[in-house]
């Protein structure tokens, strides 16, 4: 293999770590080198490893591990957490270490001037070895500290980095940082070492770790900016939470599926569509959580599998609840149509959850999918962390063509909006708003459709009640205004008539402008 | 007379590896500071072998080796490890365990 001629596009090197690709545009760039800097545990070993187990078992590249701190050993030993099992891909010969490890038992005498000619030969004999796509070097920091002779470390560091170029591999070279906002690396130079830059950080952010990853330069092509979240799984390493890319890919559905009521469905111009999203608001008591058992319901019905992820009730609670308004919860799970995850959001991280949701998706692979509620996985992270999930969640339901629906509560009984909905209601494509109305000293409930991407919907905020049978809509609230404000104003005969003629000739209006146009 | 030949016993036998990379200066260098150090202070008790680790890739890998020229005394023991163009004789024979004081007067090094 031979390095790209000047001129030529940069070409990239998928790398298999879960959405690292996307962030990177399609890769790191091949046949070039990339420095990886991070502060301690900041996942820089983690990533050169999975950066070659990736290779061998998605992409059939061999790799090469060059370790400069950890001896090849622990490598192995720390690794199989992750499921990889480097001992087998050596004697398969798709991986092969260069153990460049310090020997604490050897003492080194210095006589002369020398170079890391051994070094390199080493490397390039093990390219050839394994005929290695991939090379993973870890970590330059440590080189420095292996000799006193940091001119002679840094030209012969550089020396290796066009050795790698020149063979045509796609190199990853980590470097230690002191802090994870500062110099790129420690040494200074590591940086002008490789052609590309990326940074690892670990962050305490309100008393939880963060970890992102930035791309700080790809030289000559393109790559997503600023800091990306990942996380660390045991069973597989780093996975990568992209934010916006994902959803460009996304195809829009016009199946329409039923939200488990009629009525429901007849305001939503015939249903939900099947892969969006749906926000329902409301105070504590509206009936939320009997919209998502309806819409539970409407999918067992259909011989949908459904899957609740329920954040505030317990199991038992949900199942009375749904039998209180007729729907027959064990019987739907045990006709394998639902799965009821019932957990306290704080158990885990914002990230963790999401890899978490994802991984039951994958295995139950259900097509309705409802989290009640939203508000309480907010209690668990920043509000940066959480608008990350919703936006992670959001886009990996409509990937794989699942309906979501997501509740959220309102802080206040009456009227209000709640901070899920201020960060997610872009998100969604239809949002429900669930309200107390109080109708001349009596609590009623109303339900609108506020917004639904894509489609026609009745814009009346419409009065319904609860009972043995669920949700039954009825009529519009025709006599009063401010309702979504949360100050429902009783307007006389007189108003309506006003607002009503106001509107029908808006509407002539328009109908006029379009017949002239 | 060096130190160990008066407390009597046979001397012992040098067995020496020299790592280098191909023909740069400071193979060259090491290769005649070595051998002239060790007709000096081990006439007929060692042998040396020396390594291109550009043609023996794999023996550089199993012993290790990063820095060339690298020498390595294992017999006898201990282990030593002399890394560089072996200009510094004095630093040569620590590592070698040769007392200073062996050495010939007017001895320098040879220097890439």
């Amino acid at each position: 293999m031979t390095a790209p001629a000047g001129g030529l596009p940069v070409q990239k090197l998928p790398t298999g770590i879960p959405s690292f690709d996307v962030i990177a545009k399609g890769g790191l760039p091949k046949h070039r080198t990339t420095l990886l800097s991070g502060t301690a545990g900041s996942g820089k070993t983690v990533f050169a490893m999975q950066f070659l187990s990736a290779g061998i078992r998605d992409a059939g590249d061999a790799g090469v591990f060059v370790t400069f701190e950890e001896s090849a050993a622990d490598i192995r030993t720390n690794m199989r957490s992750f499921g990889w099992d480097l001992e087998r891909w050596e004697r398969e010969r798709k991986l092969a270490f260069v153990d460049a490890s310090p020997d604490p038992d050897v003492d080194v005498i210095q006589s002369g001037s020398f170079d890391l000619g051994a070094l390199l030969a080493r490397v390039q004999h093990a390219v050839r070895k394994v005929g290695a796509a991939r090379v993973s070097v870890d970590s330059l920091g440590a080189m420095f500290s292996q000799f006193s002779d940091q001119a002679v470390v840094r030209r012969e560091l550089f020396r290796i980095a066009s050795a790698l170029k020149e063979m045509g591999v796609t190199a990853v070279l980590t470097a230690e940082r002191s802090e994870d906002y500062g110099a790129v690396a420690r040494f200074g130079v590591e940086e002008f070492i490789a052609d590309n830059v990326m940074i690892l950080r670990n962050v305490l952010e309100d008393e939880s770790r963060r970890r992102t990853i930035e791309i700080l330069k790809f030289r000559g092509t393109d790559h997503q900016k600023g800091e990306v979240p990942l996380t660390i799984v045991p069973a597989g390493g780093m996975v990568v939470i992209p934010l916006s890319a994902i959803q460009l890919r996304q195809r829009s559905s016009d199946v329409r599926i039923s939200s488990g009521n009629r009525d429901l469905d007849a305001m939503c111009g015939g249903g939900f569509f099947r892969d969006s999203v749906i926000l329902v608001s409301g105070a504590t008591g509206t009936g939320k959580t009997l919209t998502v058992t309806q819409f539970l319901q409407g999918g067992a019905e259909s011989g949908e599998r459904c899957l609740l992820l329920a954040f505030e009730e317990s199991r038992e609670q949900l199942f009375r609840n749904a039998s209180g308004w007729g729907i027959d919860f064990e019987a739907m799970e045990r006709d394998g149509k639902l799965r009821v995850v019932c957990d306290y959001p704080e158990v885990t991280g914002l990230e963790d959850w999401l890899l978490a949701i994802q991984g039951i998706v994958q295995e139950f692979k259900p097509t309705r999918v409802a989290i009640d509620s939203l508000s309480a996985l907010e209690r668990v992270g920043t509000v940066k962390a959480f608008r990350e999930f919703v936006i992670g969640i959001t886009s990996f339901l409509k990937h794989q063509e699942i309906t979501g629906l997501f509740t959220s509560t309102t802080g206040s009984l009456m009227g209000g909006s709640s901070i899920t909905e201020t960060h997610i209601s872009t998100l969604t494509d239809s949002i429900i708003l669930l309200r107390y109305v109080e109708m001349y000293g009596r609590m009623k409930r109303g339900i609108t459709v506020l917004k639904m991407r894509g489609s026609m919907h009745d814009k009346d905020i419409r009065e319904f009640t609860i009972d043995g049978a669920g949700m039954h809509l009825g009529r519009a609230f025709r006599h009063v205004t401010g309702i979504l404000a949360g100050a429902p104003v009783h307007l006389t005969p007189g108003d309506i008539e006003r607002v009503w003629s106001e509107v029908q000739s808006d509407g002539e209006r328009e109908r006029r402008a379009a017949d002239e146009g | 007379m060096s130190g160990s030949e008066l407390q009597g016993g046979p001397l012992p036998h040098y067995k020496l590896m020299l790592y280098v990379t191909g023909n740069t200066p400071n193979a060259a260098a090491a290769i005649a500071n070595l051998e002239r150090i060790c007709e000096q202070e081990l006439r007929g008790r060692y042998d040396l072998e020396i390594i291109d680790v550009l043609e023996h890739p794999q023996l550089a890998e199993d012993e290790k080796i990063l820095a060339t020229p690298t020498l390595i005394k294992r017999v006898p023991p201990p282990l030593r490890r002399v890394i560089g163009d072996l200009s510094d004789t004095r630093k040569v024979l620590l590592g070698l365990e040769l007392p200073p004081a062996a050495m010939a007067p007017g001895a320098e090094g040879v220097h890439p």
